[in-house]
């Protein structure tokens, strides 16, 4: 009888194609590489200079996300790249993709989108993967009971022409989530009270496991959400082992195994979820019912709290300086305070669930007057899926933008971006000084809060809106 | 990469705390395909003023850490990003060593993998270091050790094949081609599973 192991344990031993020792670290096999314009190109040039193949084009899912724009093409056909270089970047990965033989699902494909929405999205992303790639939020994926992590251009080109990694093997954090989330508290929520608790480094060198009744009971979308923001915590990769809800969401996408396949598939998944009395180096408890919406005050994920609760005092010169940034004093509350721009959208929240989140609060509203607010669907999927459901017209109508799938204001690297002094309630990932633009300033929120926040102009409750349709109908 | 084995250098200090990806290089400037030239833009938004020239109030713009080519952060350095552009940037800028208390796990591999040392101290040693800007160390490598300039001496933890790779200037993806035969047999091995 083997020692009980956890999630990270079972998926990490059958990857290993040699294990640790003390001198060498693992070999670790990677079962699926995504990859996107602006990590990569310098991971191509490495094989060619050595004049390498990828060795499993198979494994490698690439397309455009970061650098492209998110207004369409004009009638010509070209688009508004924000620089000539963004534009060079992109032809560079489809130049790379042609020569090396690999699948990208870039401008004329229908699944182009964020890395992190597509592979989940065309059911490539399955639990007991290992799945890498250059880029940080890789671990969304880890939402499905995979092993997934943000590696750097150097070993993309490992994999690319290996298909494996030398990894040292991280320690486990268990996460207990206990009660249930309260009507109108997401799971964005959630996990920026995760990251407040522990802190922005509290999951170094961990690999973080999501468990307890109140993540059984979230949705895909809303473990993909809260996977997401692993990293925020310095956590590599967050997972949740895979379910019934899981299964369920997986079945019948393009790249799901089929027929007995899926059975097969299904049982071996089903084994993955950590054994009775397995042991982590690390656990803590959070009570998921005290949640109310929470967002950020300062200029890290882990300067969190919920909206009504006074900002607190700043612990050294660095946290007030972090307080003078956002313009934000001790004492007050983040609800209330002056909005100019709205963003929905990033891998953290730009699944259909976040639009129709967004939607419910806007319909039949408007965005305040001098409010800009910018949606962006995750991917093309998320938007012809919106569109059906004639999302886009709630927000069309309410008098934000609707926009072509991409990264977009959440890394502002494709020319959406805000102005220096703007206030941005970004439904993102981090929010760092100037990462939607130099000098300007975000709150991390929830879809429904960043909808809410854009009708009034100030941070706002989404629970506000939720009482008044209650009343109505 | 080139084999190092040791770093004597001036400390320039930065104290702040969770110095995260994006300001050692932000976003706009990963447009690039190249690895070279990131140099001129790390800490870009901290290091000039509106009109472009030096910003005098960023520590490493002062005289004395001008050159200085080990660098003592304030805990949590290079959280965020996964973007390698942050030790290309740092490299290039001319740092070679980054002693922090802690690091963010992902740029800590990246910058291994480049020939840039970062690496963690106590944070006893940590604090001494940040209180004593300037000071000149000479960073041993294979003893894992930092000598002062009173004949003190830190140590500092590095993996047994990181450092095994950063004194020889071993390739990694040399070393994981080696491995090939172990690759295609785990491949045939998972496939019959499956």
């Amino acid at each position: 009888m083997t020692a009980p192991r956890t999630l990270f344990e079972k998926v990490w031993d059958a990857h290993q194609v040699a294990p640790e020792t003390a001198e060498t670290p693992a070999i670790l096999y990677i079962d699926l590489h995504l990859v996107h314009e602006v990590t990569s190109p310098q991971a191509f040039d490495e094989l060619r200079s050595r004049s390498l193949p990828v060795r499993r084009p198979d494994r490698v899912l690439a397309t455009l996300d970061h650098s492209t724009p998110t207004l369409p093409a004009d009638a010509s056909g070209k688009r508004p790249y924000a620089t000539a270089q963004a534009e060079a970047q992109v032809n560079k990965l489809e130049a790379n993709c042609a020569e090396f033989g690999i699948h990208l699902h870039g401008w004329d494909s229908d699944q182009r989108g964020i890395v992190h929405v597509i592979g989940p999205e065309m059911g490539a992303t399955q639990p007991g993967m290992t799945i890498v790639c250059g880029d940080s939020h890789t671990a969304t994926h880890g939402a499905f009971g995979a092993l997934a992590f943000g590696i750097g251009t150097t070993e993309v080109g490992h994999v690319l022409a290996t298909q494996c990694l030398l990894q040292r093997k991280p320690k486990t954090f268990a996460i207990h989530v206990d009660g249930a989330l309260q009507p109108g508290v997401s799971a964005k929520d959630l996990v920026l009270h995760i990251i407040s608790q522990i802190g922005i480094g509290g999951g170094t060198g961990h690999v973080l496991e999501f468990r307890g009744p109140a993540i059984e009971a979230l949705s895909m979308e809303a473990r993909m959400t809260v996977c997401n923001m692993a990293i925020e915590a310095g956590a590599r990769a967050g997972m949740i082992a895979p379910d019934e809800t899981t299964f369920a969401w997986l079945k019948g996408r393009p790249s799901a195994p089929q027929g007995e396949a899926w059975e097969r598939a299904v049982a071996h998944w089903k084994a993955l979820a950590s054994d009775e009395g397995a042991s982590y180096d690390r656990e803590v408890r959070i009570d998921a019912s005290a949640i109310t919406p929470t967002v950020t005050f300062g200029t890290h994920p882990g300067m969190a709290s919920a909206m009504h609760t006074p900002i607190p005092a700043a612990a050294n010169g660095q946290e007030q300086r972090a307080l003078n940034y956002m313009g934000v004093s001790a004492g007050q509350t983040m609800a209330g305070t002056p909005v100019d721009v709205v963003f929905i959208g990033s891998c953290t929240n730009s699944r259909l669930s976040d639009l129709r989140d967004a939607a419910a609060i806007l319909r039949g509203r408007k965005v305040a007057e001098g409010v800009r607010m910018l949606v962006v669907p995750g991917s093309e999927a998320v938007r012809r899926d919106a569109e059906a459901e004639h999302l886009h017209e709630v927000f069309l109508a309410a008098g934000a933008e609707w926009r072509v799938p991409g990264c977009s204001m959440c890394i502002a690297m494709n020319g959406d971006l805000a102005q220096p002094g703007q206030l941005v309630v970004s439904t993102s990932n981090r929010n760092f000084e100037g990462r939607q633009g130099k000098g300007a300033r975000t709150v991390l929120a929830s879809p429904a809060t960043a909808a809410a926040s854009a009708i009034t102009g100030q941070v706002t409750d989404p629970r506000e809106y939720a009482r008044t349709e209650e009343a109505a109908a | 990469m080139k084999p190092i084995t040791t770093i004597r250098s001036h400390t320039a200090v930065l104290p702040y705390e969770n110095i995260d990806t994006d300001r050692i290089i932000p976003a706009r400037f990963l447009t690039t395909t190249e690895r070279a030239g990131l140099g001129k833009h790390c800490f870009e938004d901290w290091r000039y003023q509106a009109d472009g020239s030096d910003n005098p109030e960023f520590e490493l713009n002062r005289p004395e850490a001008r050159g200085c080519r080990i660098l003592v952060a304030g805990r949590n350095f290079a959280c965020g990003s996964s973007r390698e552009h942050a030790p290309w940037a740092l490299l290039d800028y001319g740092i070679d060593a980054v002693l922090c208390s802690e690091i963010a796990d992902i740029f800590r591999n990246n910058a291994l993998k480049n020939g840039l040392l970062a690496v963690v101290v106590s944070e006893a040693e940590h604090r001494y270091l940040l209180d004593h800007p300037g000071i000149e160390l000479n960073i041993d490598i294979a003893a894992g050790s930092i000598e002062l300039p009173d004949g003190g001496r830190f140590s500092f933890e590095l993996d047994g094949f990181a450092r095994h790779c950063l004194l020889n200037g071993v390739d990694q993806m040399g070393y994981l081609l080696q491995h090939a035969e172990a690759i295609d047999s785990y491949e045939q091995r998972t496939a019959q599973a499956a």
